[in-house]
């Protein structure tokens, strides 16, 4: 066989040489709300599962749950839902081939951040005021 | 046939092997679930906050309605799915080592569907009793 010649492959810099901007901070915050509701789903499974298991179960995964810290989690988890379901129709959004120019990119992601808080305070209003 | 220009690495080369051709597939097995989530979420999100600090009683009679039930198995089903495909691009952007991320993907499939089956063993179980 002939000798190989290896080719130098470019690497391309990494995060801490970027200036920070609103389109690169809401990229990582889907990855990163992705990730936190990925181990969210064991307290969703975990409360389940207690509710299956009879009143005494559910009674102290409630007692948890119903903590000031257990809504806090329960508040933080909603808004990493609906912020990372804001960042999937942006992306739906450029599957369709729309809002590549850097204004209306910059604008979505702005956006992102205003329209998922208020749709979490929203949904909270809603399901509260349902109960 | 190949230049020296080439992106390919030399040990893809030598393997002559192009993608696993299932990349199709998965982008939209994700945007699929993607579209579900949409509606399954908010809806999943609207059931778990109106029951805090609900009494069993009343958690049972929400969760049990085969209404409510239907729609939590969906979302548990769609929401793994996508979870599972989200964490799996994840792993394969920081995981280099090839055993471990095989492992990594593996175990990722594993959480995958206990967390599924916990979920929907719990809510079948809710809505017919025993």
């Amino acid at each position: 066989m002939a000798e190989v010649k290896q080719a130098a492959r470019p690497l391309s810099p990494h995060l801490q040489i970027y200036r920070w901007s609103w389109t690169m901070a809401m990229s990582i915050a889907h990855r990163v709300t992705g990730s936190a509701l990925y181990l969210g789903t064991v307290l969703i499974a975990a409360w389940l599962v207690a509710a299956a298991s009879g009143p005494a179960a559910y009674d102290t995964a409630q007692w948890v749950a119903g903590s000031i810290l257990g809504r806090l989690v329960l508040f933080g988890y909603s808004f990493a839902l609906l912020h990372h379901m804001v960042g999937g129709l942006r992306h739906f959004v450029w599957d369709m081939g729309h809002g590549y120019d850097p204004q209306t990119r910059m604008n979505l992601a702005k956006y992102s951040v205003a329209v998922s808080g208020g749709l979490t305070i929203l949904v909270w209003i809603v399901a509260l005021a349902l109960r | 046939m190949h230049s020296n220009s080439s992106m390919r690495t030399p040990l893809g080369r030598v393997r002559g092997l192009g993608s696993a051709k299932s990349g199709t597939g998965h982008f939209w097995l994700q945007r699929v679930t993607a579209v579900a989530n949409v509606v399954l979420t908010i809806i999943f999100l609207g059931v778990v906050i109106s029951l805090v600090g609900r009494p069993y009683q009343a958690a049972l009679a929400v969760l049990s309605h085969p209404l409510v039930a239907i729609l939590m198995l969906l979302f548990t089903v769609s929401g793994v799915v996508h979870m599972r495909l989200g964490m799996q691009v994840i792993i394969e952007d920081y995981v280099h080592g090839e055993g471990l991320k095989i492992a990594a993907v593996m175990a990722n499939t594993f959480f995958a569907i206990a967390i599924g089956a916990a979920c929907v063993f719990a809510l079948l179980k809710l809505s017919f009793g025993g």
